[in-house]
């Protein structure tokens, strides 16, 4: 027990590198021993902070597809290498998977054998007395005028009551007492570090059984969760995409509260929803910070924007009434959007459809031939600015496409052909060329809702917990330990000889006989960073001390 | 909820008054630091170093005896910074009130909480141990230079939350974070104090040589063993803190963003500070990491938090978009 029982952490003794010419085994246990020891994994811990610094300045994948797209655009030589090196995966890439799981493993080879010594110091009652007391950090002498044993007896009794593990050991007519406290300094540690595994364990289940689902709903929609129907799902692979939990849910109604500075103050989703197909309906008004927990489901609102509504008649009567797409936000303070919409065939025709392309904007300010403006979130005054084009979409080719706009392909090989252009308020109507009418009807405010499942959320919490309460003991804690050596004073002088004996506060009243005079010393030792300084220290807890086994021990009961 | 304007102007004459105030404590602890009896503070110095191998409560209360000048001037800096903490109070209590939420929604005020934060903890540690006024100068420069950039560059006028930060959670996850990052400041601005006079006692103590440049501030400064225990104590002290300050962060991006941990770049950095911040805990006690190496990880993880604050809400775009900067 030198130098590892002060660490923080879990190491045993620092080792070198393994040397040559040595069996396989030996050299595994080795190289064990480096990989477990404290400076490894004091270059691992650093390694990982490091690591995680590009997955912080590089855009990822995992938050923003877009960005990375952006970035290879920026940068066409450069961004190749970097996607080589999983730089724009950082937190799923294998050099980083490496790291944290080598520091693990470390940590894991620290862990399990502390425990087990520890478990064993628990039990080992506390060291006997050193002969030399006064060379201890903490040290005093006083004098009492009962006997050692009614000394020891007093002393440990006091002890016992501060929650101290005592041991007493008779050597002739001299009292030993060894008291030890503070063993919650390395359970502490020791939680911390195995909560840490823990939560790595949490983390990972919860990675590989989850799933999560995004859809934008509108107003007086819904959805059913079945991955099928979200706009983009992810599952890990222990999670069986095909038998979700159930439940269904619409979107009644969405709302919006401002402040006068137009800061939104409360986002409302009024939802009603089902746990299973014709199950009793319930309602929940869904907010941000507030999501619908259920069933181990959690649904989130996590943002909201408008899809204009159109009506299409053509020449010859018949029409599409009621066409909504939802557009996304350009400027989330005026919510001023832009998209698609993308009508199925015309009716009775060529198989050619009609595409818009277009801008909304809640509340127009100047409304001129080319002026559209957005100056208020709140819809007061919506307005579009639309583009229709005719010809081929491009859907039945089977690509992907991307709903919140054309594909430009089409429109620069002249698939789409440009038709027609104009600015409407709610009401107003475009004509084409060829007599169809468009008009502009209003909106319907949509909502994109989050479903997730992480079924190692609780794990994870726990973990935290634990690892929070674990570093508080093992920082705060201090392991320390107590010698007492009640001895009969060979000094018939009332004072005892020792000149280092500051605290020592012998009963002046004594004046019995020598025999029963008892010399105590008593020494401290506490084993940690932080020494002898300040309230609540050991100086001062050591101080207290000898100052109660001074005295006759009053709160005997 | 409207803003009570006339509040939050009151709020911002507090925040400059407090500044004036900090300029006068600087002044005051400056001038202690360069015209008090040397003696005096080379013993307080001695005494320290005393306490720390020795062990007893208080360091350095035995010499307030001498009454001169300097020790006029250091009172005068205590009084001032006393008074700047209260104006500082002041100011965000006016702010909150103003505008009926907890005084930390943005950088501004993070940057002024956090500063109140080291300030306090600074007359904490001087009414532990009084000698440590001597630092005062070195706590109080880089305090004031946080504010006035605070207050230049970060400002924000009080303005009522986005939806997103209407949660306890706010209450919670951010005074968590002011109070680690207001300690860690601490800790860095005296584990720079103790590279200082580390290099003085290398030079001085041990080959006699005279001081040289940032080290002749070494022989007024507490002794290299004090500095030491007090930035790691203060470490100790802040990083439980920052720990449950990300784990609330965590458990508040759970019910606000669908997920706990997402690897936004706040978060990443987060992270990368308490494992720095780790590393100078392992490092303290492994050999051959102890002292100056280990110090300047307590450097880097200061590093870390500054980068977190200022880089990651003003250059790096992510989750955590509310610096109220336009």
């Amino acid at each position: 027990m030198t130098e590892t029982v002060q660490r923080l952490s879990t190491a045993p003794e620092p080792v070198g590198p393994p040397r040559r010419s040595a069996s396989p085994l030996v050299v595994v246990r080795r190289w064990w021993r480096v990989l477990t020891s404290m400076r490894t994994a004091l270059v691992l811990l650093f390694l990982l902070a490091v690591a995680a610094v590009p997955g912080s300045l590089l855009p990822q994948r995992s938050l923003n597809q877009g960005k990375v797209s952006a970035y290879y655009a920026e940068h066409p030589d450069l961004a190749p290498v970097l996607d080589r090196l999983s730089m724009f995966d950082v937190f799923s890439s294998p050099w980083f998977a490496a790291i944290y799981l080598l520091l693990f493993v470390s940590l894991i080879g620290c862990v399990v054998p502390r425990t087990r010594m520890h478990y064993r110091a628990m039990r080992q009652p506390p060291p006997p007395v050193p002969s030399r007391l006064d060379r201890l950090p903490q040290s005093a002498s006083l004098d009492r005028d009962e006997s050692p044993a009614a000394v020891a007896d007093d002393a440990a009794a006091i002890l016992r009551r501060g929650h101290w593990r005592v041991v007493r050991r008779d050597v002739g007519e001299t009292v030993e007492l060894s008291a030890e406290k503070g063993y919650l300094r390395e359970i502490g540690n020791l939680a911390f570090h195995a909560a840490l595994v823990a939560l790595l364990f949490g983390l990972a289940f919860g990675k590989l059984s989850g799933y999560e689902g995004q859809i934008l709903v509108e107003e007086g929609a819904g959805f059913c969760n079945t991955f099928q129907q979200y706009d983009t799902y992810r599952n890990g692979p222990f999670a069986d995409a095909g038998s979700l939990t159930p439940l269904c849910a619409d979107l009644d109604r969405f709302s919006v509260e401002y402040e006068e500075n137009l800061t939104p103050s409360r986002f409302l989703a009024d939802l009603t929803y089902t746990r299973e197909l014709g199950g009793p309906a319930s309602a929940y008004p869904l907010e941000v910070n507030s999501p619908l927990r259920t069933d181990g489901i959690r649904l989130y609102l996590t943002g909201h924007g408008f899809s204009p509504r159109f009506t299409i008649t053509y020449p010859d009567g018949s029409a599409f009434t009621d066409i909504s797409a939802p557009f996304l936000p350009e400027d989330q303070s005026t919510l001023a959007s832009s998209g698609a919409i993308k009508l199925p065939d015309r009716p009775g025709g060529d198989g050619t459809q009609l595409a818009i392309e277009g801008f909304f904007v809640p509340t127009a300010a100047e409304f001129g031939d080319n002026q559209l403006v957005s100056v208020d979130p709140r819809p007061q005054n919506p307005a579009v600015a639309i583009v229709v084009y005719e010809g081929s979409i491009g859907l039945d080719s089977g690509a992907a496409q991307n709903v919140f706009a054309l594909d430009q392909r089409q429109i620069d090989r002249g698939a789409l052909e440009r038709v027609g252009a104009g600015n409407l308020l709610v009401g107003q109507s475009l004509e084409l060329p060829d007599g169809t009418e468009i008009r502009f009807e209003g909106y319907k405010q949509w909502a994109a809702l989050q479903l997730s499942h992480d079924p190692g959320q609780l794990t994870v919490l726990v973990a935290s917990v634990v690892m929070l309460l674990g570093l508080l003991c093992s920082l705060v804690v201090r392991r320390r330990r107590v010698w007492l050596r009640c001895r009969v004073s060979d000094d018939v002088v009332s004072r005892p000889g020792d000149p280092a004996a500051g605290a020592a506060t012998g009963d002046p009243a004594a004046d019995g006989d020598a025999s029963s005079r008892t010399v105590v010393d008593v020494g401290g030792l506490a084993r940690a960073d932080s020494g002898g300084q300040g309230p609540g220290s050991f100086g001062s807890e050591f101080a207290a001390l000898v100052q109660q086994f001074s005295e006759k021990d009053a709160g005997k009961d | 909820m409207a803003v009570n304007d006339s509040l939050a102007a009151l709020a911002d004459t507090a925040f400059t008054g407090s500044v004036v105030v900090y300029s006068v404590a600087v002044v005051g602890f400056a001038g202690e630091y360069a015209f008090g009896r040397r003696g005096r503070v080379a013993r307080t110095s001695e005494e320290q170093t005393a306490t720390a191998v020795g062990g007893s409560d208080r360091a350095g209360t035995a010499t307030a005896t001498a009454v001169g000048s300097g020790q006029r001037l250091g009172a005068l800096g205590l009084g001032c910074t006393v008074i700047g903490a209260a104006l500082q109070v002041l100011s965000l209590v006016l702010r909150g009130v103003a505008t009926d939420r907890v005084p930390w929604g943005n950088m501004f005020e993070f940057a002024c909480a956090a500063v109140l934060v080291t300030v306090l903890s600074f007359l904490w540690l001087v009414w532990q141990a009084p000698a440590f006024r001597h630092i005062g100068v070195f706590v109080l420069i880089p305090a004031l230079f946080v504010l006035v950039y605070a207050g230049l560059i970060l400002y924000a006028e009080a303005e009522p939350l986005v939806a997103a930060l209407r949660s306890y959670w706010l209450a919670i996850h951010v005074a968590a974070a002011i109070t680690a990052t207001g300690i860690f400041m601490l800790s860095f601005v005296v584990t720079v104090l103790y590279l200082i006079r580390q290099r003085y006692e290398r030079g001085v103590i041990e080959d006699g040589s005279m001081p040289r440049m940032i080290a002749g501030l070494g022989p007024r400064l507490p002794a290299a063993a004090v500095l030491d225990r007090l930035s790691y104590r203060t470490v100790a002290f802040a990083f439980p803190i920052w720990t449950f300050a990300v784990i609330a962060g965590a458990i508040w991006a759970e019910s606000a963003w669908g997920r706990f941990w997402g690897w936004d770049p706040k978060e990443t950095w987060a992270l990368i500070a308490w494992l720095v911040y780790a590393c100078y805990l392992h490092a303290r006690a492994t050999a051959g990491w102890k002292g100056v190496k280990a110090a300047r990880i307590n450097l880097l993880g200061f590093f870390a938090m500054t980068f977190n604050f200022l880089i990651v809400n003003m250059v790096v775009s992510g989750l955590h978009s509310y610096s109220g900067l336009t």
